[in-house]
């Protein structure tokens, strides 16, 4: 069925302008089947899913965001969404933790707040990848909470998604002992668990490839669970190789096509078929780099899945559509 | 700290266009223009900032500039090409440029400058302090807008370099792939505000003056703090805010002094974006934001435009085509190649349609940037023909000839 049955958390991270965003929501619908609860996480303070979802900023708080994609027999389960910023998180955590109270509020009103969430190196990773932990390991003890059966983090770009997880040694050096040392390890155990699988986005370029490679190689010597590679935007697929081939040497039949477009009930005139060749040339051409890049992508020896550009942008109904494809292609069931 | 996002409504004062609508941004006339000192490439990440400052670098080297580009993170074959792979944190010349004119390449090495301005600032004592401390070493490698300020810092001093010994005259800044667009012209501002936030202040208090200084408070919260990470981490922090106090002044100063380079007259700011609403959204935010700290806007530049279709032929036209092909179940060998390209052909009018009316949307908004739209390249760019490709197509000409008009 499913390529990841045993994960509980997708991390989903991507170079910028690949469609991250895209992804992650789309993997989220695509996990909500029948009775299942999934949650759907970002960090980066861009309401990247409000936006997507056309709904109001999310605050710092699970929000019940839409339905599952339907399963063939209509069932369908639910996807919640949540909007994590570290200055919140970390006043969660003090409450939940410590319940400092006078101190927490001293904390905010010393600025220390501020300080270790904008500046303190590493906390600001630690705090948000640790409310992600805390959704994923939520157990019975809190009533009032859902308990999901996965959770989807739109994460950080390729080039920061090891040092964004390896939270330990983030923090290594400078917190050495004391409790908050103690829970990132915990933390560490989950994300290099096979409970934690890191999906990697990319287009078919070379620059995203080779960064998605390089990423791939980082998350290894990081000991980090490397999850599929999402090959996103591939252009449509319309022409057969023997004729991609002569559209790139020039050699498609001019007359035949022409008659073609006569039947098709279109008024040819030459630029018409000329353009068209042009336009075929060049689509071939693109499509030559992207086999190329694609053989790269097989050679990473990961599970692959792709995604089709989507010519008219994407809307939510499109995003149901991504979600669809991903099932089929055995990403999520 | 978002306010600057919600200011939609302010016009743009921005750019040297004078009237109502820009038209085209005429960038031949940018890089010629020897009042041009400094140009700062700015957009979200994956927009190709790097891939355009190297090529605009280049074409006006190759009009008669001397330059020098300041890239963040190119990808490696274009570094090697410009002969930048090895990261000295010194510009180099680039082998191969045509014409009368030079141009210089590095590649910042954030540590690195950060070091250097360590060094540069303390004693060499306390510079070794610093450097040893386990803060520093995380802020200087990992903290976000760390890079940012330092390819600032880095900004200051090539152009501080070049007034001086007369090496450059136009200085092309690639930025760093940040979240957001903005993140470069905050990163000063929150290196200051973290210099004079009151807890550094409140770290710095013990060691200077006498203890009783020490409030209730303030020990609520070192208690608090010692807890939850442990006394070392304090310890650690107090340190390094103290070593470091003593060449704050001379970061702050130095910050301030190329915020306000960014703002004089020589410097143009190009914001770039592709032609996706997210990126042109940064790119709106940026264009608001340079206009309310009146900042220099030179224009948009619109990378990775899917290219024109050719011809008239409607996307429904072509889809109808193709259908009514594929129903017939012409006796033509070629019907379902000819329908294949129809589907093409529709395929490339919607994109281009969709892209024209995400940069009509930013132009109703702010109708006094120029704009100059790049379309797309079949391969990446990885050599100086490349790059000249690309700075021919920004600079107007699809040959990439370089030749001033």
């Amino acid at each position: 069925m499913s390529d990841w049955p045993k994960v509980r958390l997708h991390v989903v991270t991507g170079k910028g302008g690949t469609g991250k965003s895209t992804v992650a929501s789309a993997l989220a619908l695509a996990l909500a089947t029948r009775g299942r609860n999934v949650l759907l996480c970002e960090v980066e303070g861009r309401q990247g899913i409000a936006r997507m979802f056309d709904v109001d900023p999310l605050p710092y708080q699970e929000r019940r965001l839409t339905t599952g994609l339907p399963e063939p027999d209509g069932g369908r389960g639910v996807v919640h969404a949540l909007h994590i910023d570290a200055e919140s998180a970390l006043l969660e955590y003090l409450s939940m933790y410590y319940r400092l109270g006078r101190a927490g509020k001293a904390l905010d009103r010393f600025g220390v707040i501020e300080f270790a969430t904008t500046i303190a190196p590493g906390v600001r990773d630690v705090l948000l990848t640790g409310k992600v932990y805390e959704a994923v390991q939520r157990n019975r003890r809190n009533k009032s909470a859902i308990e999901y059966d996965a959770v989807v983090l739109d994460a950080p770009p390729t080039g920061r998604i090891a040092q964004f997880l390896n939270v330990s040694n983030e923090l290594a050096g400078l917190a050495k002992v004391g409790p908050i040392k103690a829970q990132s390890d915990t933390m560490m155990s989950l994300f290099r668990s096979p409970r934690t699988a890191v999906h990697l986005v990319t287009v078919l370029e070379e620059m995203p490839v080779q960064e998605t490679a390089d990423g791939i190689a980082e998350l290894r010597a990081a000991r980090l669970p490397v999850g599929g590679v999402v090959v996103n935007q591939i252009r449509p697929r319309d022409l057969d190789a023997a004729d991609l081939a002569a559209a790139r040497a020039g050699t498609l039949d001019r007359g035949r096509i022409e008659s073609d477009l006569a039947d098709g009930g279109i008024a040819v005139g030459p630029d018409l078929v000329d353009g068209l060749l042009v336009e075929a040339a060049d689509h071939a051409e693109r499509r030559a780099l992207e086999d190329s890049q694609r053989a790269i992508v097989a050679g990473l020896d990961v599970p692959s899945y792709e995604l089709p550009r989507m010519a008219g942008g994407i809307d939510l109904g499109g995003l149901y559509e991504l979600a669809g494809l991903l099932r089929e292609q055995g990403m999520a069931s | 700290m978002s306010t600057s996002r919600s200011s939609a409504h302010r016009p743009s004062r921005v750019g040297p266009a004078t009237g109502r609508q820009a038209g085209p941004l005429d960038v031949d006339a940018l890089i010629d223009d020897p009042g041009t000192g400094i140009i700062v490439c700015c957009g979200s990440g994956g927009v190709g900032k790097t891939t355009t400052s190297a090529a605009l670098a280049l074409r006006a080297a190759e009009r008669g500039r001397r330059v020098v580009v300041l890239t963040i993170d190119p990808a490696r074959r274009l570094a090697q090409s410009m002969g930048i792979e090895e990261l000295d944190n010194t510009p180099r010349p680039v082998v191969g440029v045509e014409g009368t004119g030079s141009l210089d390449a590095m590649m910042l090495d954030m540590k690195r400058t950060f070091d250097e301005v360590v060094l540069s600032q303390a004693s060499p004592e306390k510079a070794k302090q610093i450097l040893a401390n386990p803060f520093y070493i995380a802020l200087s490698s990992s903290f976000a807008g760390t890079q940012e300020y330092m390819a600032m810092e880095k900004l200051g001093q090539i152009h501080r370099d070049a007034q001086a010994q007369g090496t450059y005259d136009l200085i092309v800044v690639d930025t760093p792939p940040s979240r957001s667009a903005l993140d470069f012209l905050d990163a000063p501002e929150r290196l200051s505000s973290f210099l004079d936030g009151r807890f550094v202040r409140l770290l710095l208090t013990p060691a200077k003056g006498p203890a009783k200084l020490m409030t209730a408070g303030f020990s609520l919260i070192t208690n608090a703090l010692t807890r939850i990470l442990g006394a070392q981490f304090l310890k650690d922090l107090q340190t390094f805010v103290t070593a470091l106090d003593t060449v704050f002044g001379g970061f702050r100063q130095r910050a301030q002094q190329t915020y306000s380079l960014l703002k004089a007259d020589g410097t143009a700011f190009l914001v770039v974006a592709a032609p996706e609403a997210d990126a042109l959204r940064e790119a709106e935010y940026f264009v608001e934001r340079l206009s309310e700290d009146d900042m220099p806007l030179a224009g948009l530049v619109v990378n990775r435009a899917s290219p024109e279709p050719a011809g008239e032929l409607s996307a429904d036209e072509a889809m109808t085509a193709a259908e009514r092909l594929r129903r017939t179940a012409s006796a033509s060998p070629t019907a379902s190649l000819t329908a294949g390209l129809l589907r093409l052909h529709a395929d490339r009018v919607r994109m281009v349609q969709r892209e024209r009316t995400l940069r009509d949307r930013f132009a109703t908004a702010h109708p006094q940037v120029p704009t100059v739209v790049v379309p797309a390249l079949a391969g990446d760019v990885h050599d100086l023909g490349g790059l000249r490709t690309v700075g021919g197509l920004l600079g107007g000409t699809a040959d990439g000839s370089t030749s001033p008009a």
